[in-house]
């Protein structure tokens, strides 16, 4: 039985738990205020959060649920639109959106209202920037988001910056209604056992599988593994990281030292889908994808990671990321195999460390290109570096030979105009939706540049690079 | 010193719309909106046994259907039934202004998404599944996705229609400058968050209700009617909201509709037929793309002193509203300028895409493209900035549009002089000046964008509507009207015209759902004149009921009803409180038997055109602006942000400020995103490649304009529009054209050897490409 708290009410369910979340709530349990926009998790209507028990203590999330199955909801509180009304009064995000004149056609708007309200319950530091990321998946045909903007500005100021917020004075002020204070306890009284797995498809964050095949993944059976931690969590020993493949996103985000070590790393990490997927998305899952242009393979590909693979046996086998894929969509890995880790070594002082990505929309899109670097770089000549780009190959490529020959160069403007040479006989962009081959190999070219004149501003610019190219 | 002066005027006019913002009245429906609470289609309860159904679609552009086999998918269990052609009692016919589009292909598929078929099933998942095992055998036939591909094989709609005012050709002789050039402006993806979708249910005597997510309930009504070949009394449709709508909802939610009654007709049972998203984008039509050509010239002082066009609009493979869209893509060829020799002309053509269908600014912005394209390239040519073309031929009071209305109460100088001052333009054009002088890898460009917008349905007879207004014993009252809400608010508008003519709490007052019942024969919601129509007549209805209250009222206080007024529920006798109260005056007209429901019909007075000779006066009133954009470009990338803009609109005196306010953001974002990241691609056979939200970007949070000021123009609005208050759905959309130019400039900023090109959207694609171009 799938067992979980929606709202304020316990579910017990023996639906199949490939199902996804969004048809449960929806159709199932008729609380119609989550919304179906696109089935793809890129509309962010039919938003809702999930809150995990850790230590007493209650972390709330939000995602997509149109994209999520039913049996990750296991052990959980899922809080749905209707979740967060006050009886015969608006909450504190509500007041907010009709306020400012944030809602038109109101179809999108339950998803921003919960948003905002996983926005006050998360444990980030509340301030605009942090609000406008919480609401990053959202999106709004109607506004034009200035009256949304203002709406958050509101939210924020009622959170008054402080950095955590405890459900009494979330209650006190209107954000949540009063049942979220029960909400531990019950989740504990629930003591959900494991679900029985059923052979089938592996499934952590499910966010690419459920775009692409839903109803085979429905009819079939799933084996949900997002639950699973001995796969997850980060950790950092001997300038060595290591990272469960169903570890999220948001988790590297939230990494205190990770952060520390890659100053840039939100930056990068704010390129990558929007908060919703980030709150989903494994790094495992990102990999097994394949897709030419994913960002995390693309990023972890420069850093030159070394994955760990287990078998059914229980035995593992380490092997370079750049060494796993061997076509498109086809990889390194036999039956009954999985990811476990992927493992990098940390950047030190000498290390520089750059990800670029464009797409036609800056956020919440899938490149045209993406590229990522490494360089160690002493005394002006480059001891070690690692390129990655993708979106012009078959594969998430890792630049052989680019990378080769920058190891032992001087840094200089004319070393990166030749290596370019070396990098445009290394792809073999096709032409698609996401750009013509032609754009993407100018693209490639402008993003190699990118790296270079953001890591290193002081010896190189654009109008060099431009010039002698 | 005048940078001070003008800023302090800035100031005040922005503490002035702040003010207006926190008093003025919110979207009625914002309570339910943001608890969930709003039903749309997808959200009634269904009745019991309700059926579920997905369209069969052709998997092939153009081609003969050689065979279908069904016979899997109908064993599949949990599948009911499934229907085709075969099935119409009626007409196979769901044209509106020509009939020349099948329900259900016959015979021939006309575009990739046509329905074929209607997969009836006890869920939508077996639906689905059931579709899947349809084969289908179709012999290809050549596929057109260009309008310049159809002009060539002679595949049109209907016949070209052309404007003229002045004699063009032998203008051109005058001209000290002439240029001419192409232009291409794409599609775009409506991107109503809420996809189509119907739920029919059967009544007694073989009547059928329906529930649709339409702006056009009685062409639901009309072509349901056709199609099961009975008469309209017998259908029923109701709309409660839409989850947006933007034009794609005015024609193009009928289909699904028609299906779902077609199935009702025969199974006696309830279905529901919602689109999913990638049945929705595969499906139905979008914005036209045009390809268009021109040829303008200028005198030595930069006036226009002609100008022709020639539009190929992509109809896709059927009518649809095309036609009128075209007509208005003439109408509005000029914009905002005044030339007294023009030549325009239009060619619907006829191509294998899905028909394409309003979308907000109806053929208007594909028009206005083209000009300020012209305009461009000219002021490239001549070495002038195009902001000084644009403000020496501005609209004026008298002038003649080439369709031979006279302009009244312009105000494109006044909206264009107050933006240059209120915004002080002549330093922002220095600030991106002084800024490309000292960045490379980031370049500014700055673009001016004014508008004119005419509001009325170009097709005279369609502007009208009803009102139906109860005032119920306890003194509450219901008002029902032919227009649909779906985020523009109008409902809101139509509430306060009724608190306002009562002076009673809009807490006393609903407004009901659209329903082709109460109040039939109904224009769609459209052309942004829903609140215009409606409202007025809401407004005699009210006034009506008004008039009688007063009469009860003067005769229980023995005064002249002349004497009489309502004041905030209660009866005024030469502006003296009485004690009668609203609820009391109520009674006493129910009890002296005098009626306390109106119903009152408005048709637009003034308005005229005919087609025959291209003349006439179509719209009520015209709507003006100015936008100011500044952009700076990525050159290392070829990404773009929007610094600002700066608008200064017409919104005549607005009556809800907020709500007007919310048109201009959203419209504008709309407009941006059209010539900007919304890039609609089909294969050259065809396919829709742009066919998800992972593939076709509309703008999020982060791509939308870092600043946006709307200031409101100093005007007396118009006795056409409702309380003087214009209308404003459309209008503003066509500001984000400036987006384009903007962007346009930046990049000539950073390239020089770039060769103008006007081809939208301007993708971070074409921009890189344009940035390196040699």
């Amino acid at each position: 039985m799938i067992t979980f708290i929606l709202n304020n009410k316990t579910i017990k369910t023996s639906e199949h738990s490939g199902i996804t979340l969004l048809d449960f709530i929806r159709y199932e349990q008729r609380l119609t205020g989550t919304k179906i926009g696109c089935r793809e998790g890129d509309c962010g209507a039919c938003t809702v959060l999930v809150g995990t028990l850790r230590n007493k203590i209650i972390e709330y999330q939000s995602i997509t649920s149109c994209i999520s199955p039913l049996g990750n909801a296991h052990g959980k509180h899922i809080v749905t639109v209707e979740g967060t009304n006050l009886k015969n009064k608006l909450n504190t995000a509500q007041e907010a959106m009709k306020a400012n004149y944030a809602t038109q056609c109101g179809f999108c708007t339950p998803g921003f209202v919960v948003s905002l309200t996983g926005f006050a319950l998360s444990n980030s530091e509340k301030n605009y920037n942090n609000a406008l990321d919480a609401i990053s998946g959202n999106i709004c045909r109607c506004t034009g988001y200035k009256s949304i903007e203002k709406a958050a500005h509101q939210v924020v100021e009622k959170l008054q910056n402080k950095k955590v917020t405890s459900f009494k004075r979330l209650i006190d002020n209107r954000f949540i209604p009063e049942y979220f204070e029960s909400i531990p306890q019950q989740l504990e009284a629930i003591q959900t056992k494991e679900l029985n797995q059923p052979k089938g498809k592996i499934v952590s964050g499910g966010t690419d599988l459920y775009v692409q095949q839903a109803d085979n993944l429905i009819d079939n059976g799933v084996h949900l593994i997002a639950d699973k931690d001995y796969l997850k969590g980060i950790s950092i020993k001997n300038k060595t990281c290591t990272i469960g493949s169903n570890a999220t996103v948001t988790d590297l985000w939230n990494h205190v030292e990770l952060n520390q070590l890659l100053p840039n790393l939100r930056k990068h990490l704010k390129l990558v889908s929007s908060e919703q997927i980030r709150n989903m998305a494994s790094f495992g899952g990102n990999l097994v994808n394949a897709s030419p242009i994913g960002d995390m393979t693309i990023f972890f590909l420069a850093l030159n990671s070394e994955i760990t693979i287990t078998n059914l046996e229980d035995k593992e086998r380490r092997i370079a990321l750049k060494n796993f894929y061997q076509g498109y969509k086809t990889y390194d890995l036999k039956d009954g195999e999985l990811i476990t880790n992927i493992i990098f070594n940390l950047p030190t002082n000498d290390t520089y460390f750059n990800f670029e990505k464009v797409c036609k929309r800056t956020h919440l899109d899938i490149a045209s290109v993406n590229s990522g670097i490494y360089l160690s770089v002493e005394n002006e000549t480059i001891l070690e570096a690692h390129v990655s780009i993708g979106g012009v190959a078959a594969i998430p490529k890792y630049l052989q030979e680019t990378s080769a020959f920058l190891k032992g160069k001087l840094l200089t403007t004319q070393t990166i105009i030749d290596a370019n040479q070396i990098l445009q006989k290394e792809i073999a962009p096709i032409s698609d939706v996401r750009g013509s081959s032609d754009y993407k190999r100018l693209l490639a070219r402008q993003l190699f540049f990118a790296h270079f004149t953001e890591l290193f501003p002081k010896q190189c610019n654009l109008n060099d690079f431009v010039q002698h190219a | 010193m005048h940078k001070n002066k003008s800023n302090s005027e800035l100031d005040t006019k922005q503490d002035a719309v702040l003010t207006a913002l926190k008093q003025s009245i919110k979207n009625l429906d914002s309570y339910t909106h943001v608890r969930g609470e709003s039903l749309y289609v997808d959200d009634v309860n269904i009745r019991q046994g309700t059926f579920h159904a997905v369209v069969f679609d052709s998997p092939k552009a153009h081609g003969k259907i050689k065979n279908i086999d069904f016979s899997k998918a109908k064993a599949l269990e949990g599948v009911e039934r499934i229907f085709t052609y075969k099935d119409i009692p009626g007409k196979n016919e769901i044209g509106g202004i020509i009939a020349d589009e099948p329900l259900f292909a016959e015979h021939e598929v006309h575009f990739w998404g046509m329905p074929i078929a209607l997969i009836v099933a006890k869920t939508e998942f077996i639906a689905r599944k059931a579709r899947e095992l349809i084969e289908i055998e179709i012999e290809e036939l050549s596929v057109i996705t260009t309008a310049k591909e159809a002009k060539a094989k002679g595949s049109f709609i209907n016949a070209p229609r052309s404007f003229s005012l002045g004699d063009s050709k032998k203008a051109f002789k005058d001209c000290e400058y002439i240029f001419e050039g192409e232009t291409f402006s794409n599609g775009q993806e409506h991107l109503y968050i809420e996809a189509q979708g119907a739920y029919a249910e059967p009544l007694e005597n073989g009547n059928i209700k329906i529930t649709s997510s339409t702006q056009g309930p009685t062409a639901v009504q009309k072509t349901v009617a056709r199609v099961l070949g009975l008469a309209m009394h017998k259908i029923e449709v109701d709309v409660t909201r839409l989850g947006g709508g933007f034009g794609g909802k005015e024609d193009q939610a009928t289909p699904w509709a028609v299906m779902a009654a077609l199935a009702t007709y025969h199974l006696n049972q309830s279905v529901k037929l919602i689109l999913n998203r990638h049945d929705d984008l595969r499906m139905t039509g979008k914005r036209h793309p045009y390809e268009s050509t021109y040829k303008i010239g200028l005198t030595k002082d930069l006036k226009i002193l002609a100008y022709e066009a020639e539009f190929l609009q992509n109809s896709g493979a059927a009518a649809d509203l095309s036609p009128a869209i075209a007509e208005r893509t003439l109408f509005h060829a000029t914009n905002s300028y005044f030339v007294p020799n023009v030549t325009t002309t239009v060619l619907s053509c006829k191509t294998n895409l899905p028909p394409n269908t309003a979308f907000r600014g109806f053929g208007g912005p594909q028009g206005m493209f083209v000009i300020e394209s012209a305009i461009a390239n000219a002021a490239h040519g001549i070495g002038v900035n195009p902001r000084q073309i644009q403000e020496a031929n501005l609209l004026d009071e008298n002038d003649t549009f080439s369709y031979g209305q006279i302009a009244k109460k312009v105000e494109a100088k006044n909206s264009w002089n107050s933006a240059k001052e209120i915004y002080n333009s002549d330093s922002l054009q220095r600030e991106v000046e002084e800024f490309n002088k000292n960045n490379n890898a980031f370049k500014k460009g700055l673009a001016f964008m004014p508008i004119t917008f005419g509001i009325s349905f170009t097709n005279t007879p369609m502007n009208h509507a009803r009102a139906l207004v109860h005032i119920y014993l306890d003194g509450s009252v219901g008002i029902s009207t032919a227009a649909v809400e779906m985020g523009q608010g109008v409902n809101t508008k139509i509430m306060q015209i009724a608190a306002d003519v009562f002076s009673i709490p809009i807490s006393k007052i609903k407004i009901e759902t659209t329903n082709t019942t109460r109040v039939a024969n109904t224009s769609p919601s459209a052309a942004s004149s829903t609140a215009d129509l409606n409202g007025k007549a809401t407004l005699m209805a009210c006034n009506s009921l008004l008039d009688r209250l007063k009469i009860v009222a003067s005769e229980d206080l023995h005064s002249s009803e002349k004497n009489i007024s309502l004041k905030d529920e209660y009866v005024y006798v030469n502006g003296k409180k009485t004690e009668l109260s609203w609820t009391e005056l109520i009674s006493k007209t129910m009890l002296k038997r005098v009626a306390l429901t109106e119903n009152a019909h408005y048709a637009t007075p003034e308005i005229h055109f005919d087609k025959t000779k291209e003349k006439g006066h179509p719209f009520a009133y015209h709507v003006y602006g100015t936008a100011i954009i500044t952009t700076t470009v990525d050159c290392t990338r070829g990404t773009y942000e929007f610094d600002s803009v700066k608008i200064v609109h017409d919104y005549g005196k607005s009556m809800s400020k907020g709500i007007d306010l919310g048109q201009v953001e959203g419209a504008l974002a709309q407009g941006i995103g059209w010539m900007t990241m919304e890039e609609i691609a089909y294969n050259d056979e065809g396919k829709l490649l742009s066919n998800a939200l992972s593939t076709y970007k509309i703008p999020d949070i982060f791509s939308i304009p870092k600043e946006v000021e709307v200031i409101p123009l100093d005007t007396e609005g118009h006795e056409l529009a409702i309380l003087k208050s214009k209308a404003v759905g459309e209008p503003p959309l066509m500001y984000g054209i400036g987006a384009y130019f903007a962007i346009q400039n930046a990049i000539k900023a950073f390239n020089p050897n770039y060769n103008l090109k006007f081809h939208a959207p301007m993708t971070p694609e074409k921009v890189l490409m344009s940035l390196y171009s040699k």
